[in-house]
């Protein structure tokens, strides 16, 4: 499968979408990079004069790269209309480790714990350019498509 | 197992779901999920995930569709136990 399709059927777009490139995907999780553009309107205000990316745009690209895009790919293995999704975050508990600054490049993976009755949950870890842990957690949100109602 | 012992382990789950603002002596069972106890469609699935490891059954997106009450969810554990 073509990843470049998984992405294109993400209801983000810039500048809130958080995945340059899916790198792997299979029926148990998921992994991907991104790199934080210096330019993102959010650092101008986070810190007044520190600047750093925002935990909860990281909790965000760890939630797109490795629970929705992971649905998204899911859905489609199991041959369902991916097109008018309806998704919802459900619950997030997320550590912090290292902070990331603008300009780096994150790498995200997932593990699926579960996906059942339109409910994907997972734990995910993202990994900064040397492979430290930047940040862990579990995630979970609803996902569907407006034809399986 | 009989109804009432059941309907007493069904409650101890949905006990644990509930938003801190409903009580789980507001829990009866005409109890909408979603519209009466807040509990949301996220939370209703962790509590069929429950439902089945405390009553080693399965229940499938039907059932799911058709789960709206706490009276619903008695109903689904009686058929699913009946049928094992």
């Amino acid at each position: 499968m073509n990843y470049n399709e998984i992405i294109s059927q993400l209801p983000y777009k810039k500048p809130f979408l958080f995945v340059d490139a899916l790198t792997h995907m299979d029926a148990n999780g998921a992994e991907g990079v991104y790199t934080f553009c210096k330019e993102a309107s959010f650092y101008a205000g986070h810190f007044k004069d520190f600047t750093v990316t925002p935990g909860v745009i990281l909790t965000e690209c760890c939630a797109q790269i490795g629970v929705v895009s992971l649905g998204v790919f899911l859905m489609m293995q199991e041959q369902t209309d991916v097109k008018d999704l309806q998704i919802g975050l459900s619950s997030t508990e997320m550590q912090f480790y290292k902070p990331v600054f603008p300009d780096e490049k994150v790498r995200v993976v997932s593990e699926k714990l579960y996906f059942r009755f339109h409910k994907l949950k997972c734990r995910v870890k993202m990994y900064n350019a040397s492979n430290e842990v930047v940040c862990t957690g579990v995630i979970a949100g609803m996902i569907k498509s407006h034809k399986n109602g | 197992m009989d109804k009432e012992v059941r309907y007493q382990k069904l409650r101890e789950i949905i006990k644990i779901y509930l938003p801190e603002d409903v009580s789980i002596d507001q829990v009866t069972q005409d109890s909408h999920f979603i519209d009466e106890l807040n509990i949301n469609s996220a939370n209703l699935v962790d509590i069929v995930l429950d439902v089945e490891d405390a009553f080693d059954i399965i229940l499938e997106n039907e059932d799911m569709d058709k789960l709206l009450t706490v009276k619903d969810a008695l109903q689904i554990i009686d058929a699913k136990i009946k049928n094992k």
